[in-house]
């Protein structure tokens, strides 16, 4: 939001809310928005986008929204090369329907539904969704950032600024994913999961730019 | 003078919507009904319009939602399992009073079922189909040109409403060619303020939710709606009658039905029955209240359906139990002749009333 009003877009710009611990991101936002069906918000974000392409259109969904029940709208929207700007709340865990394993729960990672940590021999390795993603050619920004430390959310937002930014050029889709926390479902002290982020988190999920466009693509911004 | 073409249902559909200032649709390919898709993937960027195959129905109603969300005139087009996909959505959507059109190109079933047509999803388009308490408006065509003509009314009732509707259509009148008129149309003004649209500093942010985690507030919404569709019940019941003034015997069905009814009813009256039809365009709001008032006159009904009896139901709610009231159907793709309805027929009259 706060690039938002910085950038002074908020007449331009439509967000998407999803289902799960960001179903209530619209209590934060003072712009217009639509709440999606869970796993959805892309599909949605279509529909609003290509009627209105010289709109700021961005979503804003979990991991159990994007990469579980909402991987096909996802993929789909990124390969069409939608405008828009996805933000990905990867935390590892479901969090509304307080701590189920998620998509992207670590190897081994104890949830209320891997009570033993999870078996990648059962369920198949947490899905690196930024990487997966960003094979697709109408991927043009993909980024995974964190926000446990100051820095990191210096970081995160240069990362949103850019994909605002980006979405003048209506050259594909911008990838945000944020790698948060989960104190409450993750059994720690807000020390501790910090701490996790930076020991445990992002040797699966490294931090950084997965897909960044060429110079030669930004020169009209 | 409207110029008068020869066209199946389904691209008169088609053509309608474009017709009517429909600015986006969105399908997914599924007999009987690709033609819809396929028509407009090639006639709407002529008009500048939106066109879009989404990766399944549930991606192409979401895409509905977002469109409609922002205050535009759209659309998607279906069969009997796609439109099972979509309940999800259709949910949604009533859930946040978006207006659109969903128009169900009825193929028989369960499951996979065949390609023919069939009427088998009469229970799931007007008793609920997707989760939660709402209504669909409900108009169920019998010629191709209705198939045109309620693409006009489905909006005009959307756009009034702020509610989904659905077109109950079937693969019969969806493929069959007939000739048709374009009649000129106007589109009524329509207040869409509530769209998402960007926010200017001038007014509050606009959002579209079905979400009202408040149980105080999610019953204010529940009872806002229900008070929405007494308003419909009240003024929206359309229906046609035919022969109905002298009639001892009352057939009742809707679309592909009631065309063989018609001749059904030809039949019958040559053999000295009296007997008429009414003829359900409402769906929902169903007639219940000409039924009622027709149970007063008929000594029998016979509701002909191509399922295994779901509207008879309905038909039965509005008699009270007055007069007997009969069903008789044909499943899988199968259609009843006129002979054999009226053969089914005059076993019910010798059962009932031979005295």
């Amino acid at each position: 939001m706060e690039v938002v009003e910085e950038m002074d877009i908020q007449e331009q710009t439509i967000g998407i809310a999803p289902v799960g611990c960001s179903v209530f991101a619209y209590d934060y936002m003072d712009i217009d928005m639509q709440e999606a069906a869970h796993g959805r918000a892309c599909a949605v974000a279509t529909g609003i986008k290509r009627l209105m392409p010289d709109k700021y259109v961005f979503t804003y969904q979990g991991d159990g929204d994007l990469a579980a029940i909402g991987i096909a709208e996802t993929l789909h929207a990124i390969n069409r090369g939608e405008n828009i700007l996805i933000v990905f709340m990867n935390n590892a865990v479901y969090g509304m329907t307080s701590g189920q394993m998620a998509p992207t729960t670590l190897a081994g990672m104890h949830t209320t539904t891997s009570p033993d940590g999870r078996d990648v021999g059962y369920y198949g390795a947490p899905i690196k969704v930024s990487e997966l993603m960003a094979q697709l050619p109408g991927a043009f920004y993909v980024t995974r950032q964190a926000v446990n430390n100051a820095n990191a959310v210096r970081r995160t937002k240069k990362a949103l600024q850019n994909a605002f930014k980006y979405q003048q050029l209506h050259k594909g889709t911008c990838l945000v994913e944020i790698i948060g926390n989960c104190p409450s479902n993750w059994k720690m002290t807000p020390i501790e999961a910090s701490k996790f982020i930076d020991e445990e988190m992002v040797k699966t999920f490294p931090l950084g730019d997965i897909k960044v466009p060429k110079t030669e693509e930004l020169k009209t911004i | 003078m409207t110029e008068t073409k020869l066209m199946k249902g389904n691209e008169a559909m088609a053509e309608a919507a474009i017709l009517a200032g429909c600015d986006a649709y969105f399908g997914y390919p599924i007999t009987p009904q690709s033609e819809v898709l396929e028509y407009l993937a090639r006639e709407m960027p002529k008009h500048n319009r939106i066109v879009m195959q989404a990766e399944s129905e549930v991606a192409s109603i979401n895409m509905v939602y977002g469109a409609a969300g922002a205050g535009f005139r759209t659309m998607t087009s279906s069969s009997s399992p796609g439109i099972s996909l979509m309940q999800e959505g259709i949910s949604y959507i009533a859930g946040a009073e978006l207006p659109c059109l969903i128009v169900n190109v009825n193929r028989a079933g369960p499951g996979l079922g065949t390609i023919q047509p069939g009427q088998g999803d009469y229970f799931q388009s007007v008793k609920g189909g997707g989760h939660g308490d709402y209504k669909m408006i409900v108009l169920a065509p019998a010629s191709v040109q209705e198939m045109a003509d309620f693409v006009y009314l489905g909006f005009d009732l959307a756009d009034k409403y702020r509610n989904p509707v659905l077109m109950l259509s079937d693969g019969a009148i969806g493929q069959m060619m007939e000739k048709v008129q374009f009649k000129p149309y106007t589109r009524p003004a329509v207040d869409k303020s509530w769209a998402t649209t960007g926010k200017p500093g001038t007014r509050n942010r606009n959002y579209i939710t079905s979400l009202f985690i408040q149980p105080e507030r999610m019953e204010q919404h529940n009872l806002k709606l229900e008070e929405k569709f007494k308003r419909i019940r009240e003024n929206e019941v359309r229906f046609e009658e035919i022969n109905t003034a002298d009639a001892e015997y009352l057939f009742v069905a809707y679309g592909l039905s009631a065309r063989i009814c018609q001749k059904a009813m030809d039949i019958a009256r040559d053999k000295g029955i009296k007997i008429g039809l009414l003829r359900p365009i409402t769906l929902y709001p169903y007639p219940y209240k000409q039924l009622e008032e027709l149970a007063a006159q008929v000594k029998m009904m016979l509701s002909v359906e191509l399922n295994s009896g779901q509207m008879v139901e309905d038909v039965r709610l509005a008699v009270k139990g007055k007069v007997p009231v009969e069903f008789y159907g044909r499943m899988g793709g199968m259609m009843p002749t006129p002979e054999e309805i009226v053969h089914h027929l005059e076993n019910l009259i010798q059962y009932h009333h031979a005295n």
